[in-house]
């Protein structure tokens, strides 16, 4: 575990303990917390609120045969395996949706060396791994929603500082941000957006739909 | 008579351990009507609540092992596995979820954290009980996903702190004992 400085505001923990955010949400937020205990222990925090609102629900009726037909259910299923702790540079739900570590990735070039893939979209949210050459910028954006970045490689910096590797920056409307590669090795984040960014300037405007961003 | 904490989680251990079918029956009776009452609550209809109920419960069984009761209660662990299953069934992809860590036979929890963990949680859901109708609702509505996330409200007026700092430590001690 590499020491965090950059952490993940609570609404978002409980809203995925909640289960109430969009896909590409929960994929940073499962990643995030793969990288942060704590984060894993907020997170357990706000889903022993789940437990306890289950606990304190009024029982219903089930089917007379439930308890058999679960035993059948049973039987019919793979026992599940142990988990092994995970090599590479992706924890594992990330893992799971790209099919297959860093070296998997499907990268689109975006020009300047940057290359990016979309991992999920729906309903305007959506999930994308960006790669950023050491040293370089990111078109300076602004955003209509909001925007969460979490570090898996190298890191940027930006005007509220470094993150590297774990950590996560949520930003929404009111941040202008331009972040930049850190020197030595290349950069790369997953990122949610839930609405289109705004780019300042003329060139990244009109790239913005090509970006897909 | 109600069954104690100490209760269920001797009946995971025995589910995971011996294949226990009767600690299961157990299990199931306590709480499958509360996870199909939960799945209701959410806006399953019966038949899918019903599904979906003994989707959970074979679940269970068959992720037994990987409970760890130093850093969740039974009642939470049920609900994470109905949280998950009910977004896998009604949005229609498998929903990400964070890399477990594994527990060896040579990592048993801290009983210390077990139990302390356990005063945490049941003070957690007398607060729960204590808050006005009008706060209490709204946390209920938010976990059966009657709230978007902007709608959710972190600040919920409860004593998570120290629940959060005790998982925390159990996190720690697991960390040392696999390295």
């Amino acid at each position: 575990m590499t020491a965090i400085r950059h952490h993940i505001p609570d609404d978002l923990l409980m809203g995925y303990a909640a289960g109430a955010l969009p896909q590409a949400f929960d994929l940073v937020v499962a990643t995030h917390v793969s990288l942060s205990d704590d984060a894993r222990a907020r997170l357990a925090g706000f889903e022993e609120v789940g437990g306890a609102v289950l606990s304190d629900l009024e029982e219903c009726e089930i089917g007379e045969d439930s308890l058999q037909q679960t035993l059948a259910k049973i039987a019919s299923m793979a026992p599940t395996p142990r988990a092994k702790p995970s090599k590479g540079v992706f924890p594992k739900p990330l893992r799971d949706i790209v099919g297959g570590d860093e070296d998997a990735v499907k990268w689109k070039s975006v020009g300047m060396g940057a290359k990016q893939a979309v991992l999920c979209s729906e309903d305007g949210v959506t999930a994308r791994l960006l790669y950023i050459p050491a040293g370089q910028a990111m078109p300076q954006h602004g955003h209509n929603g909001m925007e969460m970045t979490l570090v898996l490689k190298g890191a940027f910096r930006d005007e509220d500082g470094v993150y590297a590797r774990g950590d996560i920056e949520v930003a929404n409307q009111d941040v202008d941000h331009q972040p930049i590669a850190e020197p030595g090795e290349d950069c790369i984040c997953l990122i949610a957006t839930d609405a289109k960014l705004r780019f300042q300037g003329l060139l990244p405007r009109i790239a913005q739909p090509f970006l897909g961003i | 008579m109600e069954k104690t904490e100490a209760h269920w989680v001797a009946s995971i251990v025995s589910i995971a351990q011996q294949q226990d079918q009767k600690a299961f029956a157990e299990v199931f009776r306590h709480f499958a009507p509360r996870v199909k009452a939960f799945l209701i609550k959410s806006g399953a209809d019966e038949s899918l609540a019903e599904e979906c109920m003994q989707d959970v419960m074979a679940t269970l069984w068959h992720k037994a092992h990987m409970y760890d009761p130093s850093r969740a209660s039974v009642a939470t662990w049920v609900f994470t596995i109905a949280r998950n299953r009910k977004i896998d069934l009604l949005r229609r992809y498998a929903r990400p979820e964070p890399e477990e860590l594994p527990w060896g036979p040579e990592q048993e929890p801290d009983q210390a954290d077990v139990i302390a963990l356990h005063q945490e949680s049941t003070r957690l859901a007398d607060a729960i009980r204590k808050l006005p109708p009008k706060q209490r609702d709204l946390i209920e509505r938010a976990y059966f996903g009657d709230l978007t996330h902007s709608e959710i409200a972190a600040e919920t007026g409860l004593p998570l702190g120290t629940i959060k700092s005790r998982i925390r430590l159990a996190l720690e001690r697991l960390r040392h004992a696999m390295s």
